[in-house]
């Protein structure tokens, strides 16, 4: 139903042509679509009713998400619900939920979440910014990577060095972090797929004891969750991108006419639908099963890894076969695959490619 | 798609593997690979075992002996026997002959074929594929002429597997020459103790003998033994296939190799490391789509839809990826992967390279991969002809 609804507005309210026109405008979507998801409840699908959200599943959230990729939709929405509201939801005392959830479901507030430094990975050795206890409060110094959507939100959650530990997993704190502290730098990222990212510079910013998102030093268990929930979401709008760029590939196939006949008659191209069908579904089973997991509460690190590890190289196959099915026309600027492909190889990357989730699933095969 | 097992899904599950545990002979599927002679009496035993609990026939409708079993309890049980390589399902008999009896059958053949199917007392095999015709099956040229009460048949099937076990035979012929290929065929039912049937062994790459050639010299079947209606064959055959492509085999027999060879590396290498452990990672992966792509096939099922072109999705990625963790396997043991059950340092007891040797087969038999494919573009993706 959710899902029905949410192709058609989006196909309305923002079709491909203002996706593009998107791409180059600085703040990368309009306020006349934040307003209208705020109005249709997607803002606040999942925030719990007390802070006027509709107290939806991770699932729910999903197939939305799903129809986000299938449509490309800008703006800061996966940074502010799918990393940020549930983040607070999942670490945050009430305090900290009362703070952010209202604004978050009412379109007033935009959240982000900044884990990768250097390296651009997503494991706990990434976490180095340091946060130093400054009286009852912390002064945050180092620097964030690849920020997605930072230049407009309002708080960004920061993964942080309060401690070293034994092991990496030892010593990191989340904070909640004004966008509009003193001490923060922003340096939009100039990308291929000219979506908003940002390298963020903290210098000496200093915060309230009551910025800590959940227990200082144990912050690594809900980083990891909102991490795994991070890379299912962002699988969720792979499988409806992958499944748009398969749609737009058999619809070409079944037009475009050589030696007299539809070129999707020829088992060579039918062969190659074949294959990208099967990274489609089997990206949809293995997404929707992290996904089930997740909004059942269940452990998911498995099946999440699982999950990833596939679609991030499934969808990069589906693009690349889409563009050599069309041909040509595939790889101009004016074809809508190209939006997709772009998309596709930065998604790959995002918390955690096929590389980074195989190598948690050896650490599961060691026994 | 439901991703939970039900309560009484996971107690039967539990079940089964106890029994598996009690009715196996001790390190079954832990050592070489047991010879044909020794599997086919495993077999008998086991398949005895399984009729005695109703599992063999646990997905016939109650009022045929069956237990009305789920296609998910079904998937269960299919999943668990494959995982520990047990003997004993009878893939011709209980999983096609029977439903196509209950659909297209008299009740007179009901009454006379289903009994001793559900028993686990008869061998069933296929006679489908000929030396001209093997994807494009309905070009079959073996021929029934009508003889009075009989049809005459002669011809030649070919890969026809178990036929130097079975006691039956369902077979297609030619019924009429001159109709469009796909409507002169019958659907016959031959016992392979009559006169003129003759079955000559195919020994494949593994070593093995498990395919024949079948020759029909003027072989008499009465005409009680036509299954539909004459000419209507293709039909019934066409019913027939689709009980065969769950494809949870695939994935199960897949993770079942991947699991010894992990548990191989680790303890003969101290660890997987490097290319090794990203290679089983990633077949890993691999075996866990094709248990979703499965497990969606039976759930389909389950809920009365008619999966289509998600039981070629299955079939495919299935049997590929159980050649890809073959391939993997032959790959990570090296040099010593060559070494066969006869040799004593062979990592497995031979087990690998017994699997790739058979690999080849899963992507050539019961549907190519490419006409696999061909089915999910023209009838699930709707690409034109």
């Amino acid at each position: 139903m959710l899902k029905t609804s949410a192709r058609e507005v989006l196909a309305r309210e923002f079709p491909f042509e203002a996706v593009r026109s998107m791409e180059e405008d600085a703040r990368g979507y309009t306020p006349e679509l934040w307003r209208s998801m705020s109005e249709l409840g997607w803002l606040g699908l999942v925030v719990p009713e007390e802070y006027g959200g509709a107290e939806g599943s991770f699932l729910d959230l999903g197939m939305l998400l799903e129809e986000m990729g299938r449509a490309l939709t800008p703006g800061p929405f996966f940074s502010t619900v799918a990393l940020g509201a549930l983040t607070v939801m999942d670490a945050g005392d009430e305090a900290m939920q009362s703070k952010l959830l209202s604004g978050i479901a009412n379109g007033e507030t935009i959240m982000t979440m900044a884990v990768t430094e250097g390296s651009g990975g997503f494991g706990p050795e990434e976490v180095r910014l340091r946060a130093e206890r400054q009286g009852r409060g912390f002064a945050l110094s180092g620097r964030k990577l690849f920020v997605p959507d930072a230049h407009v939100a309002d708080y960004v959650i920061v993964a942080a060095r309060t401690s070293e530990g034994a092991d990496a997993t030892e010593g990191i704190t989340l904070f909640v972090v004004p966008m509009k502290e003193k001490g923060i730098t922003v340096t939009p990222h100039r990308t291929m797929a000219l979506e908003k990212q940002s390298r963020l510079k903290f210098n000496e910013v200093r915060l309230p004891a009551n910025s800590a998102l959940g227990t200082v030093d144990e912050g690594w268990p809900a980083l990891q969750r909102a991490l795994q929930r991070a890379a299912t979401a962002k699988g969720l709008e792979m499988v409806g991108g992958a499944e748009a760029v398969l749609d737009m590939t058999l619809e070409y196939l079944k037009d475009r006419v050589q030696f007299g006949r539809p070129v999707g008659t020829f088992q060579a191209l039918q062969h190659h639908c074949a294959n990208m069908a099967i990274d489609v579904e089997g990206s949809r089973y293995a997404v929707y099963q992290a996904a089930y997991r997740i909004s059942e509460g269940l452990p998911a690190s498995r099946e999440v890894s699982v999950a990833k590890a596939w679609v991030s190289d499934a969808y990069m196959r589906v693009c690349a076969t889409a563009v050599q099915c069309h041909g040509a026309v595939g790889f101009t600027a004016e074809h809508n695959l190209q939006l997709f492909t772009r998309r596709a190889r930065v998604q790959e990357q995002l918390y955690g490619d096929s590389g980074f989730h195989r190598r948690r699933l050896a650490a599961g095969l060691r026994g | 798609m439901d991703f939970r097992f039900s309560e009484s899904e996971e107690e039967f599950r539990q079940e089964l593997l106890d029994f598996l545990d009690r009715e196996l002979p001790d390190g079954w599927g832990e050592g070489p690979v047991p010879s044909p002679d020794e599997e086919w009496a495993e077999t008998l035993r086991m398949r005895r075992k399984l009729a005695e609990r109703g599992w063999l026939t646990m997905h016939w409708p109650l009022e045929y002996g069956g237990q009305g079993a789920s296609t998910i309890l079904s998937l269960i049980f299919n999943e668990e026997m494959s995982y520990r390589g047990a003997p004993g399902r009878d893939a011709f008999g209980a999983r096609m002959l029977g439903p196509t009896l209950m659909i297209y059958g008299t009740e007179e053949q009901k009454r006379r074929f289903l009994p001793s199917v559900a028993r686990g007392e008869v061998q069933w095999c296929q006679g489908y594929s000929e030396p001209q015709s093997g994807s494009d099956l309905a070009s079959l040229s073996t021929r029934a002429d009508d003889d009075g009460d009989f049809f005459r048949v002669n011809g030649s099937k070919v890969w026809t597997s178990l036929a130097h076990r079975a006691d039956w035979m369902m077979v297609l012929v030619r019924t009429d020459p001159d109709a469009p290929k796909h409507r002169g065929i019958s659907f016959l039912l031959v016992d392979m103790k009559s006169p003129g049937v003759e079955v000559r062994p195919i020994m494949n790459m593994a070593g093995t003998h498990e395919f024949n050639e079948v020759f029909f010299d003027d072989v008499q079947v009465p005409k009680t033994n036509l299954v539909g209606e004459q000419d209507r064959g293709w039909y019934v055959a066409v019913t027939l296939l689709d009980f065969e492509r769950s494809g949870i085999e695939y994935a199960a027999t897949s993770r079942r190799l991947l699991d010894d060879l992990a548990a191989f590396v680790r303890e003969s290498r101290g660890g997987i490391d490097g290319w090794v452990a990203d290679a089983l990672a990633e077949r890993y992966v691999e075996t866990e789509v094709a248990r979703l792509m499965a497990y969606r096939v039976a759930w389909m099922q389950s809920e009365g839809m008619v999966p289509n072109r998600e039981a070629s999705m299955s079939k495919v990625f299935g049997s590929e990826t159980f050649q890809r963790v073959a391939d993997t396997g032959m790959k990570v043991l090296g040099l010593h992967g060559q070494l066969t059950e006869e040799d004593r340092w062979a990592p497995l007891a031979g087990r690998i390279q017994d699997a790739w040797r058979h690999s080849f087969s899963n992507t050539i038999a019961a549907g190519t991969s490419e006409i696999q494919r061909n089915i999910i573009a023209s009838r699930g993706l709707g690409l034109p002809r």
